[in-house]
């Protein structure tokens, strides 16, 4: 199933919630709409699902104008945030009715619910009512129900966000793999890096009600193109320092410090301002030949077991460096980091991406 | 402030408990060092909130005593404990400003107007919330809110610990590192007796000195953050802690060899002799950070089906198989690794062996 949206837009009152966008779904693939909240990902998925109609522009599927078409005669299904169940129907129940509203035969229903059942490891739950269940139960329940339609779409609008974040990680996993047979274009809205890049395909970023940059995930990671869509694929966000411009291949942090960049910019002129992007995990504590070195006070160590983030200040700059294990420092440490030239991204004043490392550095 | 004992203290909600899982919390004694930083860690379900309870005086355990400072206090009300709490959604009077919302548990315990002021503007300051004093709090924002909710809690001197249930879930995940480093520089300031309860892995070892780990209600181990990351004492911690969590598969012992499938690894002697020792399901834990590529045939390394190549930026999360088992490793972003067949190191220091879920050797 093709569908593209056309310079589609959504008023609410007087607020903008979705700016005349374009959009061409990657058909067969996860789309994962990636932004923060009130970036406007519920309101797109609304319309292409076709839950509201937009205020101008067009939803074309395989070729045809769906615009104002109903949801209920299209061929979608989507789960939500909540736990949205039949809370008096057992869970088989829950999962049987689309097709009941089909009209299948019974033995029909029984195997396909089985089978979606066994998929999603709630078959033992068959029985339940809804509210016995678990938080996590409850969504694979309301997945199950969603994916027993087998329907070309499936919009999925931050599904796990309510789960504990062990729960969050296990469903994440099923759900990658639950469509890797490419029958299904999948919309998934999430406001974790992170999670756009674990489930893979296609990344759409988007920040208050527009869309700022369309492409397959990590590619999309690897080369932002701007400053906005470079701290939303980035979680902690990127590091920004500004800077000024002293040749094509050399700039001055704002505290003096010059930093050679690895490739010439040809488009940089002498004085110019600019802001160096430095991603948490190339700020490093160990020294390395060419690396420029930053000394900073640490604000709060916060630890995840794998990982430690250290929040840093260097006079008015604050920096987040993401190191391997646990780092125990104390509150008021002097720590002094390191940046590579070539982990280093270039923007402009106004934010546009100038250059960015290579990949595979 | 206070030093807590707990002295054979479980909790059953019903009945009699005749067997271990009929506890909602397992009989067990506990010291809470008078000043420490603790966090309570586990999924919902685990007994987390029932251990704050009876903390709290919310309720009564079914067996054992609960010590303040060497004194009993099992029966004892909540009002009698001298307790501060934080929840999960800001508790305030809307229609007061914030000044007589931080100042409102002082004022009700009769402390001079003048004492009120000043502890007040120093909790105040340490919240960032001087510019807002004359505010009404149903003005503000919920992170701003729940600002004065934790300074209700921290503006009397004399309570005997602090505790808090998941306070930042209302909190924009932005702005939660900012109150964490708050609570942090707090308790090195004060040095309160602050418990505070989580389901979150980043918050619990983020605040904490000490962290305690729940499953099922038990308390499976009580440690510093790096302890968990590195020695998990249960293979429990060693799955919650750390994303994706530890890799497990089962060993056996046939004479002096530990096979790992029809594979011997070579252990150290030490190993191997708390493997003969324990008595039940062996299993040997490692972390997906500490899985690497390896030479075929390399003693301790398997040959692997890599399934699964995702790549994450900061690493690639490689999912494997090797006979049934499938397992997680996290390789360098720079890393040529592609699906298909590999030999991967499992065996090596940081690898841990476990028997029936509890850790093995020194």
């Amino acid at each position: 199933m093709i569908l593209e949206l056309q310079g589609v837009s959504k008023l609410v009152g007087a607020e903008t919630h979705i700016y005349p966008s374009d959009l061409k779904l990657v058909e067969g693939a996860i789309n994962v709409l990636l932004g923060p909240t009130q970036a406007g990902k519920t309101s797109l998925m609304r319309l292409i699902a076709g839950l509201d109609k937009p205020n101008s522009g067009k939803v074309i599927v395989d070729g045809v104008d769906v615009t104002g078409v109903s949801v209920r005669e299209r061929n979608l299904a989507m789960v939500y945030q909540q736990f949205i169940n039949y809370p008096s129907l057992n869970v088989f129940e829950n999962i049987a009715a689309p097709l009941r509203i089909q009209g299948l035969a019974k033995d029909e229903i029984a195997s396909r619910v089985h089978a979606i059942a066994e998929k999603l490891h709630i078959t033992r739950f068959l029985q339940r009512l809804p509210g016995e269940l678990s938080g996590g139960q409850q969504q694979r329940t309301a997945l199950a129900r969603a994916l027993i339609k087998q329907a070309p779409l499936v919009l999925l609008d931050e599904p796990l966000v309510n789960l504990d974040y062990k729960l969050r990680e296990e469903l994440r996993e099923e759900l990658a793999s639950l469509f890797v047979d490419g029958k299904t274009t999948v919309v998934y809205a999430t406001t974790e890096p992170q999670e756009a890049l674990l489930l893979g395909g296609h990344t759409v970023v988007m920040d208050a009600g527009r869309i700022l940059q369309v492409g397959p995930a990590i590619a999309t990671y690897n080369a932002p193109i701007s400053m906005r869509a470079a701290a939303i694929f980035n979680d902690p966000p990127m590091n920004m320092l500004s800077a000024s411009a002293i040749s094509t291949s050399e700039v001055r942090l704002n505290d003096g410090t010059p930093v050679k960049l690895a490739r010439a910019v040809d488009s940089l002129s002498p004085g110019q301002a600019c802001v160096l992007g430095v991603r948490c995990h190339h700020v490093r504590l160990q020294a390395s030949n060419d690396a420029i070195a930053i000394a900073c006070k640490l604000d709060l160590a916060e630890l995840s077991g794998s990982e430690s983030y250290l929040h840093l200040h260097h006079d008015s700059t604050i920096l987040v460096a993401q190191v391997a294990g646990v780092q125990q420092l104390a509150l008021g440490s002097n720590l002094t980091v390191y940046v590579q030239p070539q982990d280093i991204f270039l923007f402009d004043a106004a934010g546009a991406l100038l250059s960015a490392p290579q990949e595979g550095q | 402030m206070a030093h807590i004992e707990f002295r054979k203290l479980g909790h059953a909600y019903s009945g009699a408990p005749a067997k271990l899982a009929d506890y909602a919390l397992q009989p067990m004694s506990m010291d809470w060092r008078d000043g420490g930083a603790y966090a309570l860690l586990g999924p919902s379900g685990c007994g987390k909130s029932t251990l704050l309870n009876i903390i709290s005086g919310l309720l009564i355990p079914s067996e054992g005593q609960v010590l303040f400072n060497g004194e009993d206090v099992t029966n004892t009300p909540t009002r009698g404990r001298n307790i501060a709490q934080v929840f999960q959604f800001p508790v305030l009077y809307d229609s007061m400003s914030v000044e007589d919302n931080l100042a409102f548990p002082l004022r009700n315990r009769k402390m001079a107007e003048s004492e009120v002021k000043k502890r007040v503007q120093e909790v105040a300051e340490m919240l960032d919330l001087t510019q807002d004093l004359k505010k009404r709090a149903s003005g503000l924002a919920a992170d701003a809110k729940q600002k004065i909710s934790l300074g209700r809690g921290l503006v009397r001197k004399d309570v005997a610990a602090i505790l808090f249930d998941e306070p930042l879930t209302v909190i924009d995940p932005h702005m939660k590192w900012q109150l964490r480093q708050k609570l942090k520089q707090i308790h090195q300031h004060l040095k309160l007796t602050l418990i505070y309860v989580t389901h979150d892995q980043v918050e619990a070892l983020t605040f904490a000195d000490e962290v305690v780990v729940m499953t099922e209600g038990k308390v499976v181990q009580q440690a510093q953050p790096e302890a968990l990351f590195a020695r998990p004492d249960h293979t429990f911690v060693g799955y919650f802690i750390g994303s994706p969590g530890m890799n497990f598969f089962p060993v056996t012992l046939r004479g002096d060899s530990v096979l790992l499938g029809e594979q011997v690894l070579p252990v150290s002697s030490s190993q191997l002799a708390s493997l003969k020792n324990a008595q039940g399901t062996l299993q040997m834990g490692v972390r997906p950070e500490f899985v690497s590529l390896a030479e075929a045939g390399s003693a301790g390394a398997v040959q692997a089906q890599v399934l699964r190549v995702q790549n994450l930026g900061t690493n690639q999360l490689i999912t494997a198989q090797f006979g049934q088992h499938v397992l997680k490793a996290k390789l360098d972003s720079r890393s040529q690794i592609a699906p298909g067949t590999h030999w991967l190191q499992l065996l090596g220091n940081e690898s841990l062996f476990f028997c029936n879920d509890v850790r093995i050797g020194a």
